[in-house]
């Protein structure tokens, strides 16, 4: 069979992206031409989701950014266990496959030369869920906004809170909301971009608490689950139930950005804090 | 007949002393979860009726509507007046129904937070009471802006000026119980529970099935016990063995017999204090490592 084995080997390597089929109208795509337009699908405008350090490199002046706060990570401290194993392993899975320590990075950088405080989510670390690591980080880069009177802009791209954590997960809320409300107390402003997708209890926290909220084209943005709701009222929801659209037609976004645009956008909102 | 500790006693005694000792020293996270939605457990209006007099309701979120599922309004506890607004679940099939079974909508948490800031201007102590499986998931309620209003309550709450009681008499049902709850000192019936998702909605992700919620339930830690030693909650307000609904009276005494002296251990302090600790107080929840 060494034959076979080899012939299995040789072919690995090969094993290369070259397609890349839109999750939004299942077109394939060129990867080199997928990754040319910023993970977005050429065809339907689908905005997939980026890696934070994707979006750092999208947005921020080139070396600008430095990163804070990066030794935080969760633990374990209920002693999790569902079906499918311990929230312990969870962890160290998913610093393994994402390469961070938690699901946010913080820090600071330039945006077209504007100082900025930022708190960037990452879907990848266990659905960018809200834990007690994700919170500290959070509030701990609202403090150095607050410290420094810098801008905060949150990105946020989240399940909502992590249910591994207990109620310890919920009071991240309140932690970074407590973060949120000291800015306001010195007119700092923050702004808050809601990313595919943002749900449960990081909307009903600091996502929606943007002096502006902005948001990607087709984001989902809700608070309870579609199944929920559904089950619930006992009827379908129209297709464009908490979309960024929908929301921006209900008046809680400012304003939906394209991904290519966002860079310039934000600069230009930055160019109007006058204090 | 059998033998229990040395004394002749029939196989139905024996069985009814195994579920008192059950009762009165293991009982799981499960029965904590059924004894904290028993149908005849005291809800917000038994307590305003036994602890609470003049009670002035006030209505409305001066946007939308006025929200039954939570109530509140001026009232006097002993000789303190205060500000009382709690989750308003009903004792009958009708009045849960006009409640909306004590689950909120975007117009309820608005009408709270106008509530707060009217407290703030009299100068009046806050009493959150929170007995809510969850913020209203309902079309109407995303439309409206469920999580703006949840999100809002959480931030202003934590620059109120006046101190902030958080009671968690039933279920603390998530953020539609947060939402109400970012209080100075938290509070919690000793059946009560405080969950960041419901037993059985975590049984349903996390198992695959809902009726894993008596697993989920042990793991989310979620009652009393459990959050005072993960220093979540700041007091545990005993209940009769079997629960509160065994004594409406006792429970109600007890309840007041707290309200009273935190309330007093509040009201000294400095509104920079009060805000700085409930500030820090948040700032410390959650474990995390630091590499």
């Amino acid at each position: 069979m060494s034959w076979y084995t080899k012939a299995i080997e040789e072919k690995k390597p090969q094993k290369k992206t070259l397609w890349i089929k839109c999750r939004g109208c299942g077109a394939h795509i060129w990867a080199s031409e997928w990754k040319q337009n910023l993970s977005v699908c050429p065809e339907c405008n689908y905005h997939c989701s980026m890696t934070a350090q994707e979006r750092i490199n999208l947005l921020f002046d080139k070396d600008s950014f430095h990163e804070l706060f990066e030794n935080i990570s969760p633990v374990d401290s209920l002693n999790f266990n569902d079906l499918k194993g311990s929230y312990k392993d969870k962890i160290e899975a998913n610093k393994k496959k994402s390469g961070i320590l938690e699901s946010v990075v913080t820090g600071h950088g330039k945006i077209k030369g504007f100082s900025v405080v930022t708190a960037i989510m990452d879907f990848r670390f266990l659905g960018g869920s809200l834990g007690s690591g994700t919170g500290e980080k959070i509030l701990q880069a609202a403090n150095f906004a607050y410290d420094y009177g810098l801008p905060y802009i949150i990105f946020s791209a989240s399940g909502g809170a992590r249910m591994q954590e207990g109620v310890l997960s919920l009071m991240q809320m309140a932690k970074t909301c407590a973060g949120v409300a000291r800015l306001n107390k010195k007119n700092i402003p923050f702004i808050s971009v809601l990313l595919n997708p943002t749900t449960g209890g990081v909307t009903a926290s600091y996502a929606m608490m943007g002096d502006l909220n902005i948001s990607e084209p087709g984001a989902v943005i809700g608070f309870a689950g579609r199944r929920v709701i559904e089950q619930t009222i006992g009827e379908k929801l129209p297709d464009d139930f908490q979309t960024a659209e929908y929301l921006l037609e209900h008046g809680f976004i400012d304003a939906i950005v394209q991904r290519k645009e966002m860079r310039d956008y934000l600069a230009n909102v930055l160019s109007y804090y006058n204090r | 007949m059998v033998i229990v500790n040395g004394v002749k006693v029939s196989e139905k005694e024996k069985r009814q002393r195994l579920t008192q000792e059950k009762k009165s020293r293991n009982i799981s996270a499960w029965d904590v979860v059924k004894i904290s939605r028993h149908p005849k457990r005291p809800i917000f209006q038994d307590y305003l009726e036994r602890i609470f007099t003049n009670f002035v309701e006030l209505h409305g979120d001066r946007a939308f509507g006025d929200d039954r599922a939570i109530i509140g309004g001026f009232a006097q506890i002993g000789n303190q007046k205060v500000m009382v607004i709690g989750h308003n679940k009903g004792k009958n099939t009708t009045e849960q129904i006009e409640r909306n079974f004590g689950m909120a909508k975007p117009e309820g948490y608005r009408k709270a937070l106008r509530l707060m800031k009217l407290a703030q201007r009299f100068n009046l102590p806050v009493i959150t009471v929170i007995d809510t499986p969850g913020a209203f998931p309902g079309l109407e309620a995303e439309e409206r802006g469920q999580a703006e209003s949840i999100a809002r309550n959480i931030t202003e709450m934590a620059n109120i000026e006046v101190p902030i009681i958080s009671l968690v008499i039933g279920e603390g049902g998530s953020g539609g119980a947060l939402g109400i709850g970012v209080g100075d000192r938290i509070l919690m019936l000793s059946n009560a529970i405080y969950s960041v998702i419901s037993p059985e909605g975590c049984a349903s992700i996390l198992w695959r099935d809902a009726k894993f919620a008596p697993d989920a339930a042990k793991a989310l830690n979620i009652t009393a016990e459990a959050l005072y030693k993960l220093d979540i909650i700041d007091e545990i307000i005993e209940e009769p063995t079997e629960g509160a609904h065994a004594d409406y009276q006792q429970i109600a005494a007890n309840v007041k017999r707290s309200l009273l002296r935190n309330l007093r251990n509040l009201s000294n302090i400095s509104v920079y204090e009060l805000l700085e600790q409930r500030f820090e107080k948040y700032a410390a929840m959650g474990k995390f490592a630091v590499d």
